[in-house]
Order: structure tokens, then C-alpha cells, then sequence
């Protein structure tokens, strides 16, 4: 057990608990950096997913985990910021001014969505949200001019100061890049004054009005601010999935999101990284079962002389390839997940630091939570 | 002029007269305490002044300037601070980030620079850890400092509301029911915390409360309602003579 004995202010302010914990996150990015080294192509390529995803999870954490305002629209964010940088890159701009500008658009896009957020909150912000996004599906689909509609839109590579990032190797480092810096700045305003603002909105709108927070503005501001951050994310997926069409940013995107911050863990920047791994690996590691699993118990039935093993192993497979399945898999995770651990993989992952670090003594009661009713609601 | 002056402050809800033409003035330095039967209107009077809700008729006036129509995010940096009667705490927040958060109506860093984290963001900060450690020193906090407010008993959740309030640097204190709650030890601890507000700090107490030793124990003047007109002013023991006071609360 190791307790930390505090002797200034800055060490509840900077970026790292200690030197322990910066060693460990110093080890996480040579791992980063060395990943595309040891892993092929392919796996390098699908850890891509996982940063991109990631950037959009920050970006819905920020607004539902933090601000406790719900979105079931950030694939329009997405697509907005996709659609925009491609148009840009289409008509012959720099890669950063593209760039920009697509964030600019989705950041104003955020800001005239976050106006009726002012006045609602919970199951009715969230129906408003995705009114929004059936309304910008259809923008996509229907102003041809722009975004050429169903037939389509190719991405360029990007080429950044004459640097072209072509393979997916580059561009996965272009991706990291992008992620750690979205990380960075969130974890700023975390521990600032707007960070706070935006919990104390989440936990008690009249508290946080009566000690001074202006909720029209920090409200706006966490929409504005969420819809940016999408807007990059938006960007690098049209990079990496070369080719936009309308149907890519549908609902199921928005509610993948959503799923992402729950299954992650709400109210925590580790929370969307640890969803983004689960979101954007989770359908490559159900291919891989889909081939390996009929296959390696096949293998197992001749070598044993049981049949039986090689019959199941073919029933596990056809299930897998049935349609659906991954939405399916994806929606019993998030019930079970609800359910067993409300607070997502970094909870889990809190209680296993907890445990190790206090053995042999872990109490798991530490977790308990007792429901209290003395919050009044007549005033929200 | 007074310090704090509500003048036939009234809010009607549809047909209920919650309060009706209640006036009274604070004067600075005094604890003023509120009293009255449940429903009386008390605590309505406390969301009229914070500008949560607006009043039908009256004006509200604070150190000389009209406050009736400042919008309520605004209440906290005239200087005026509140606690609420079934506590408000973020509750998913450390007792420290709660008691930063009250630091915001003297936040100074606009988004860029906090998107940054420029050293004039570390500074500020600083400076708020230093004004809310004064607060958890002055309450004796310091055990719970990191400690998530789930996690905390009802006592020390109640007088950490009373440091939030404390940490936005306030000359008008409004509390809403003090002592409810807690238990008789808690609450005379809250007593002396309510003498020392006033006498070492310097700040004006408004506060609405039911338990009359509490009242008597620290109040300099006292005023009764019920069904939201006034029924006496004075001293707490003037007032707890009362005939119109005492047929209020014991009926006949």
C-alpha cells in the first residue's frame, strides 16, 4: 500500500499523480510508438480504429460523461467533419487549413445544436439530438453538389507540408498523434475552472448556477467543444475509410459511441480509451473467432476421436456468421455491462488497481454504493 | 439604507400565495434568522433572493444596489452565497473540486488559455487552493479533502456545503436549515461555526432554521411566518413569546 504524502499545491494540479504513474504512461507510448513496428499491417491498421474512436469517445465523454447531457447524435458530428474536410481536400486546400476549417464547421454545427440544450435536458435532449442527426443523413444524401450523395465521395491521401502519409503505418502515427493531443487538451480543461463547471452542471444545475456557473454559456461551450473534437475525429475516419457515404453515419454509429463512453466507463478520459479498444476491436476479434474457432475444434475432434467437439465447433461458427450477430453481441455486452458494472471497464479496472495495491487487505465494499434520495428535484 | 433589504417581496404560484408581502431588512454584522411552520415560505424566500425564482411583486436590494432582476449566476459574485436545505454537493466530485468550483465567480482564464493550461491557469488555480484551504482549516475538513462526496456521512456533508459557501468569499451568507439533520453534538459545533462566521469573518448571516436552540443560541433578530405573511420581528426571545407566534405553531 502506498500512500501519497502531498506537500504542494501542484501536485494535485499536474498532469501525472507521480513519478510512478508517469513512468507507467512513459512505458504505454514507447509501446505506442513500437506497435507498428512488431504488429503487420493489418493489426496495425485496426489499432488505427482504435485511436480514431478513441478521439470520438473523448469527445462524448466530455458532453455525457462530464456535462451529464446526452447525445444520440455524434454521427452527424462525424460526418460533418468528414464530409467537410474532404470537400476541402477536393478542392485543392492544404491539409491544415482543411483540417481546421472541418473543425471550425462541426464546432459552429455543435454550438446551434447545443442551443436547445439550454432548455432540455435528459430523454428529450436526447430524441433533439437525434432528430438532428436524421435531418444531416439526409443533407448528406440529398446536396448531391457537395457531397456527391449516394454515388459517393474518395478521400485523398493526406499530405501534410508536402509529407505524404500513405501507408497505414504513417497514418497510424498521424492518428496517435491527434489522439494524445485531444487527451492533452481535455485533461486541461478538466482541471480548470470549465472542467469543474461542466461536473457541477452534471451533479447539481441549481448548485453550480448559485455558485456563479452561467449554464446557457458552459452548456453551449460543452457542446461546441464536443462537436469540435468529433469534427477531427470525423476527418481522420474519412482518411481511413477513403471512400464516404451517406449510410456510413447512421444511428447505430451514434449509439456505437454511446456505447463506447457507457462500456468505458462514464466520467473518465480512461473510460473512452478502454471503450474505444472494446468498440473498435470487437468486430475484428468476432472474424477471427468466426474462421479460428470451427477450424481449431475440427482439429481437436480428429486428434481426440470425440466427434461431438467438431459438430459444436460448427454450430459456433454458422452462429457467427449469421447477420446481426455483432450487433447483437454489442447489445448484450451493454446490458450486461449496465447491469454487472455500472461503472464500465475503468471501474473494473479501478477495483483490480485497488486490490493489488492494498493486498492482502481489499475490501470490496470500498465500491458499495448507498442510493440517497435527499437531493431535491422540484428545482432542475 | 440596510444591508440586505427585501421589500414587500411576494410569489404567487397559480393560486397559492407562498409569500405575501414579506419585508425585512439586514443590517450588517447580524444574524437574522427565519422561522415558521412548514410551508410557512422560508425557504421560497431564500430561492427568491439567490434569483432562482422570480418574484411576483417586491424588490430585493443588497448593499445599496437593486438585485431583483440580476440573473441568478450573477448572485455569487455580488456576494452573496448559499446552502441549500436538502443538500446540493456534487456528488461524484471530491470534497476539494467542490469547494473550487464555489472559487468560480473569481475565475479570471478564459477557454484558450485553459485549453493550454498556461502558467497563468497554474497560478489562478493555486491562488483558489489557497483561498479554499482556509475553508477546509477553518471547518477542520482536512481528513476528507480527496474524499468523493458519495462516500461522506450526512454531518460532514452538511458542512461542506457551508465551506462551499464559505469559498466564494461572500458578505451575505443565506443557510438553509443548518442543523437539519444533524444530531445535538453536530449541531452545536454548528452553532459556534455560525458565531465565528459572524464575529471572525465578518460576514452577515440569513438563515432559516426550526431548531429554536440553535435560533436563540445564535440569532441577534428573529422573524416568524407562516403561510407567507409575516406574523413577528425581534429578538428571538420577544418572539417566541408571541401570541400570533405561538398560536402558529401550537394551533387554537
Amino acid at each position: 500500500m502506498r500512500f501519497q504524502f502531498k506537500t504542494s499545491y501542484g501536485q494535485d494540479i499536474r498532469l501525472f499523480r507521480d513519478k510512478i504513474a508517469a513512468s507507467w504512461y512513459g512505458l504505454l507510448a514507447v509501446a505506442a510508438l513500437a506497435l507498428p513496428v512488431i504488429l503487420s499491417e493489418y493489426y496495425v491498421g485496426e489499432t488505427t480504429w482504435v485511436f480514431i474512436y478513441a478521439i470520438g469517445g473523448i469527445s462524448l465523454m466530455v458532453l455525457v460523461g462530464y456535462t451529464g447531457l446526452v447525445s444520440l447524435g455524434h454521427a452527424a458530428f462525424l460526418g460533418i467533419g468528414a464530409y467537410a474536410h474532404a470537400f476541402f481536400l477536393q478542392h485543392g486546400m492544404p491539409w491544415v487549413v482543411s483540417l481546421v476549417l472541418a473543425v471550425l464547421i462541426t464546432t459552429a454545427s455543435g454550438l446551434v445544436v447545443g442551443l436547445p440544450a439550454l432548455r432540455m435536458t435528459g430523454i428529450y435532449l436526447a430524441i433533439a439530438t437525434l432528430a438532428f442527426a436524421v435531418i444531416i443523413q439526409e443533407v448528406f444524401s440529398r446536396w448531391e453538389s457537395v457531397t456527391h450523395g449516394f454515388a459517393g465521395m474518395p478521400v485523398a491521401k493526406p499530405v501534410i507540408f508536402g509529407v505524404p502519409f500513405e501507408d497505414d503505418r504513417s497514418f497510424y502515427y498521424l492518428c496517435l498523434f491527434f489522439l494524445v493531443l485531444a487527451l492533452w487538451l481535455t485533461r486541461n480543461l478538466l482541471r480548470s475552472p470549465t472542467g469543474r463547471a461542466w461536473i457541477a452542471i452534471r451533479d447539481s444545475e441549481i448548485a453550480a448556477q448559485s455558485m456563479g456557473v452561467n449554464l446557457a454559456i458552459y452548456k453551449s461551450m460543452a457542446f461546441a467543444y464536443s462537436a469540435a473534437l468529433m469534427g477531427l475525429a470525423g476527418a481522420l475516419f474519412a482518411h481511413k475509410i477513403a471512400y464516404l457515404a451517406p449510410d456510413i453515419f447512421t444511428i447505430l454509429l451514434s449509439i456505437q459511441f454511446l456505447l463506447l463512453v457507457i462500456v468505458g466507463g462514464l466520467g473518465s478520459l480512461h473510460g473512452a480509451v478502454f471503450g474505444a479498444i472494446f468498440v473498435a476491436l470487437l468486430p475484428p476479434v468476432i472474424a477471427i473467432l468466426r474462421d479460428s474457432i470451427p477450424d481449431s475444434m475440427a482439429d481437436a475432434a480428429s486428434t481426440t476421436g470425440i466427434a461431438a467437439i467438431g459438430v459444436v465447433g460448427e454450430l459456433i461458427g454458422n452462429f457467427l456468421k449469421k447477420p446481426g450477430v455483432e450487433a447483437g453481441i454489442f447489445g448484450l455486452i451493454l446490458v450486461l455491462v449496465i447491469l454487472l458494472e455500472p461503472l464500465g471497464i475503468y471501474g473494473r479496472w479501478l477495483k483490480i488497481r485497488l486490490f493489488f495495491s492494498t493486498f492482502p487487505m481489499y475490501k470490496a465494499a470500498t465500491f458499495k454504493r448507498q442510493k440517497s434520495y435527499m437531493r431535491s428535484e422540484r428545482l432542475r | 439604507m440596510s444591508f440586505f433589504e427585501a421589500d414587500q417581496l411576494s410569489i404567487h404560484f397559480g393560486g397559492i400565495r407562498a409569500v405575501d408581502g414579506v419585508s425585512f431588512a439586514v443590517e450588517q454584522g447580524e444574524v437574522f434568522t427565519i422561522i415558521g411552520p412548514n410551508g410557512a415560505g422560508k425557504t421560497t424566500i431564500f430561492n427568491l433572493v439567490s434569483r432562482i425564482y422570480e418574484p411576483t411583486a417586491g424588490r430585493l436590494s443588497f448593499n445599496g444596489t437593486d438585485i431583483t432582476n440580476v440573473p441568478p449566476h450573477q448572485i455569487a459574485a455580488l456576494g452573496i452565497a448559499r446552502t441549500f436545505q436538502n443538500i446540493e454537493l456534487f456528488e461524484h466530485a471530491t470534497l476539494l473540486q467542490n469547494l473550487l468550483l464555489a472559487r468560480h465567480a473569481h475565475k479570471k482564464s478564459g477557454f484558450f488559455s485553459e485549453l493550454l493550461f498556461l502558467p497563468s491557469v497554474r497560478r489562478m488555480e493555486i491562488e483558489h487552493r489557497e483561498a479554499v484551504e482556509k475553508a477546509i482549516d477553518f471547518l477542520d475538513l482536512q481528513q476528507y479533502r480527496d474524499s468523493l462526496i458519495v462516500n461522506l456521512p450526512y454531518g460532514v456533508r452538511k458542512v461542506t456545503e457551508l465551506a462551499r459557501a464559505l469559498c466564494t468569499d461572500p458578505r451575505l451568507l443565506l443557510l438553509d436549515e443548518p442543523s437539519s439533520g444533524l444530531n445535538v453534538e453536530e449541531t452545536e459545533d454548528m452553532a459556534f461555526w455560525i458565531q465565528d462566521i459572524r464575529d471572525l469573518l465578518g460576514i452577515t448571516v440569513l438563515m432559516v432554521e426550526h431548531d429554536m436552540s440553535l435560533v436563540s443560541a445564535v440569532s441577534d433578530r428573529v422573524l416568524a411566518l407562516n403561510y407567507g405573511r409575516p406574523l413577528a420581528m425581534g429578538t428571538p426571545a420577544e418572539v417566541q413569546a408571541h401570541p400570533e407566534v405561538i398560536r402558529a405553531y401550537l394551533g387554537g
